[in-house]
């Protein structure tokens, strides 16, 4: 008992049919993951990558380094702090308007999550930092650059 | 001694677990080998002692035996009690001990309870669970043993990180954990369906209610974790497309797709291959958000173990496990014979929609979550969030909630747009009158627009199906669909409410100062500290009103724990039906005042309240199909009771 629907459709044929839609939808998918990829990740910068190679102001990314020991200073506001973010070679000014975490102090490593304002200052939307029980202001002086990427990936652990 | 009682059951359950895999195998290919009967036994008796090892890790947390390396690093001897019981499993070795646990149990509920396939398929099944067991097994006993000793045992335990002293601490990860594990029985059924050639719609309903229940578990762990952050983290908000989430949400998008198409399966007998691969890719993923969270890679408030080691055994049991499952499928899934068919435009053509978009979204999720991993690989560092996942599972979640605006009302293999044009066309004029309505009288983003939009069309028709039948004979399976639907309406209702209309305010505070936030007032009284029996704070006095109304207490704290040390933000949350009013503490600024941060957030409570009724709707369809069953099965009996005795008459 066929009816019109379905008539003239062999089970192989609409098995193919249902394959190559299932395959058609997830490629279709997978390209479009692949290419918002591309633009939506935010990038991991340092203050001297990011001097040399400032991203768009459109453009989210995370900036990480040291917090310039004496760089932090509370805003009138009582809500926005400027602090600078180090490491070693370059320096990169940092605006936050928000609650800073506990572990936020200076000589210590920082995560900023925003963006790179046209005016060199950075405005982060997020501040992430971590350190142990036993902590020291870490001296930026004699360490290289992978010394000081490493350090600072640390504060994201 | 007890420790070493639970390490000895353990090793015998491992021990029986190689029994049912070695019995599962010779059983699947012979029905009459010996060792076959001991399978069933075998299951249930690994159950019983991998339970009482469980057991055993419990006591020792309750009685804070500090001899027990896991209990001297995770536990504390002042801890309220409550979290001294979740202390056992908010660790690695206690949590994988659980995940052994729950797949021992699982395989001894099929092996005590499922006898409606083929007894082949039934052996290969419980072979394949012992399977997958032993090399968790492996993994616990070779390198995370929980039972391990500390000899001398130290006078006080080292504590539980703060984050994770909760009430959500008991229930979060335990339902997690159930529906993770339990979709090891939709591997174990696939693996078995296809090493006994043995895929019918009598397989889709054996399977279903056991997805259906982890289903259950998955959507209630995610929900109540989502809370949890919410009100934890102090951020205000509730999805944070963190990789740990993105573990959670991975398993319950395959086992959606799962469930839907399991029920193409049993209904119809269509859709054969298509089944028992979401059957496979379900558990894996699983095990892949196992591995994330677990292997140390991601760094999270769940990553209790970061040891390369732990990290490249989980990776070889999933290669082994997911690669020789796949294997299997590609060998087998030729030989599986065509389903029936069916016209686009009918119940099974919506459901296959809803397939290809729920795997879309796994995808598109899976992508965003390795991504950061796979760029690591070539020393680049990015982290993917928000402004990826958003849009792009938008782009094919919301055509999914328009196909679920008609999909329910069409009829199984054929059907036509004119016999349910006029429920859908009501449906769909409700939700653009809001959608238009919303666009003129206020300025918000698309993507919420378009979610109020579809969960008022969306919660309109999920009743739809309801209509013209005798609501007292309708099958609980029916009413479970219509209130799972109306569950994901009201949660993407909350979802796009609190997106479009949540107000937020960050302000430096005077005692004394009164400040507005969206229809509420609230004032800042006092800051005492406080304390608690493993913490000290700082608590603001507060008092809010909603509307002018009458004044209501609020205090928010900033808390410092000291075993370990750290500090966690305890929000304040004053609850109305249309939302929440959300006040976290900061620090105080040099001229004394303090930094208060304030959300009003309408209607993001529907959020949570939404899944626990997509979650409601499974527990009444599971009890639906299971009542349906019991009824078959006596009326089965009957019957045959009657033909026996009227051959008897004859």
């Amino acid at each position: 008992m066929t009816d019109s629907a379905t008539r003239g459709l062999k089970p192989k044929h609409q098995r193919l049919v249902l394959l190559s839609l299932a395959l058609v939808a997830l490629i279709g998918a997978g390209l479009l993951a692949a290419w918002a990829l591309r633009n939506q990740a935010s990038y991991f910068y340092l203050p001297s990558e990011i001097v040399a190679h400032a991203p768009g102001p459109d453009q989210g990314v995370r900036l990480g380094g040291m917090v310039e020991m004496g760089s932090i200073k509370e805003q009138p506001d009582g809500t926005t702090i400027h602090f600078v973010v180090e490491d070693g070679t370059a320096k990169v000014p940092v605006s936050f308007t928000g609650i800073v975490p506990a572990l936020f102090v200076e000589g210590s490593g920082v995560v900023a999550d925003g963006r790179m304002g046209a005016d060199g200052v950075f405005v982060a939307e997020e501040l992430l930092a971590k350190h142990d029980e036993n902590y020291v202001p870490k001296e930026l002086e004699g360490m290289s650059q992978e010394q000081v990427r490493r350090q600072v990936e640390a504060t994201l652990e | 001694m007890i420790p070493e009682i639970g390490l000895a059951a353990l090793w015998l359950s491992a021990a029986l677990a190689a029994l049912q895999l070695i019995g599962g195998l010779l059983g699947a290919g012979e029905k009459s080998h010996p060792l076959a009967a001991l399978v069933r036994p075998a299951a249930l008796l690994q159950a019983g002692l991998c339970g009482l090892a469980f057991l055993c890790l419990l006591y020792s947390f309750i009685v804070t035996d500090l001899s027990v390396l896991l209990v001297a690093n995770n536990s504390h001897s002042m801890k309220p009690m409550v979290f001294k019981i979740a202390g056992a499993w908010s660790n690695h070795e206690g949590s994988m001990l659980m995940w052994v646990t729950i797949m021992a149990v699982a395989g001894g509920a099929i092996a005590l309870i499922e006898r409606r396939l083929p007894e082949r398929t039934m052996l290969a099944t419980l072979g394949a669970q012992a399977f997958v067991g032993l090399g968790f097994y492996a993994f616990l006993l070779i390198s995370s043993n929980p039972f391990e000793r500390l000899n001398p045992a130290p006078p006080e335990g080292s504590g539980l990180n703060p984050l994770l002293q909760d009430v959500a601490a008991a229930y979060h990860p335990t339902t997690l954990y159930v529906g993770y594990v339990g979709l090891s029985v939709a591997f174990s059924f696939a693996v078995g369906a296809l090493l006994t050639r043995n895929v019918t719609p009598d397989f889709a309903r054996v399977m279903r209610p056991w997805v259906l229940g982890a289903w259950i578990f998955l959507t209630i762990g995610i929900t109540a974790g989502s809370y949890w952050a919410y009100y934890e983290l102090g951020w205000g908000g509730w999805w944070f497309w963190d990789p740990v989430e993105n573990a959670s949400l991975m398993p319950w998008l395959a086992a959606t797709a799962l469930l839907h198409s399991a029920s193409v399966l049993a209904a119809r007998d269509a859709l054969r291959t298509w089944t028992i691969m979401l059957g496979v890719v379900a558990f894996s993923m699983s095990m892949v958000g196992t591995f994330l969270v677990r292997s140390g890679i991601l760094t999270s408030v769940h990553a209790f173990a970061v040891d390369p080691e732990r990290g490249s055994f989980i990776l070889a049991l999933l290669a082994i496990n997911i690669g020789g499952a796949l294997a299997l499928f590609a060998t087998r899934a030729g030989t599986v014979a065509e389903g029936e068919r069916f016209s686009p435009m009918s119940r099974e053509g919506a459901l296959v929609v809803n397939n290809v978009m729920l795997s879309a979204i796994l995808g598109i999720v899976l992508l965003g979550t390795l991504y950061p991993l796979l760029t690591e690989a070539f020393g680049v560092k990015v982290s993917v969030g928000p402004p990826y996942f958003d849009p792009v599972s938008a782009i094919f979640f919301f055509p999914m909630m328009a196909v679920l605006v008609i999909g329910p009302l069409l009829r199984w293999r054929k059907d036509s747009f004119a016999r349910v044009k006029w429920p859908v066309l009501i449906a769909a004029a409700l939700g653009l009158a809001v959608l238009i309505g919303t666009a003129v009288l206020t300025d918000i983003a698309v993507l919420a627009l378009l979610g109020l939009g579809l969960s008022i069309a969306v919660a309109v028709s999920s009743f739809m199906p309801l209509r013209g039948r005798s609501l007292r004979r309708l099958p609980l399976a029916v009413w479970g669909m219509c209130i799972g639907h109306f569950g994901l309406a009201v949660a993407l209702f909350g979802m796009s409410a609190d997106s479009a209309f949540q107000q937020e305010r960050l302000i430096a505070s005077d005692i004394g100062d009164v400040v507005d936030i969206g229809p509420w007032q609230v004032r800042l009284d006092a800051v005492k500290p406080a304390a608690g029996p493993n913490w000290v704070a700082m608590e603001a006095e507060m008092q809010v009103a909603y509307e002018g109304g009458k004044w209501r207490d609020a205090r928010p704290q900033d808390r410092h724990f000291w075993a370990p040390p750290q500090e966690t933000s305890e929000v304040a949350l004053i609850t109305r039906w249309n939302g929440q009013l959300y006040v976290a503490m900061g620090n105080q600024v040099q001229d004394g005042r303090w930094q208060l941060r304030l959300w009003w957030k309408p209607f993001v409570t529907w959020i949570w309240y939404g899944g626990l009724l997509i979650a409601l709707g499974g527990v009444l369809a599971l009890v639906g199909r299971v009542v349906s069953d019991l009824r078959r099965r006596s009326a089965a009996g009957k019957l045959a009771e009657r033909r026996e005795e009227q051959e008897a008459r004859a």
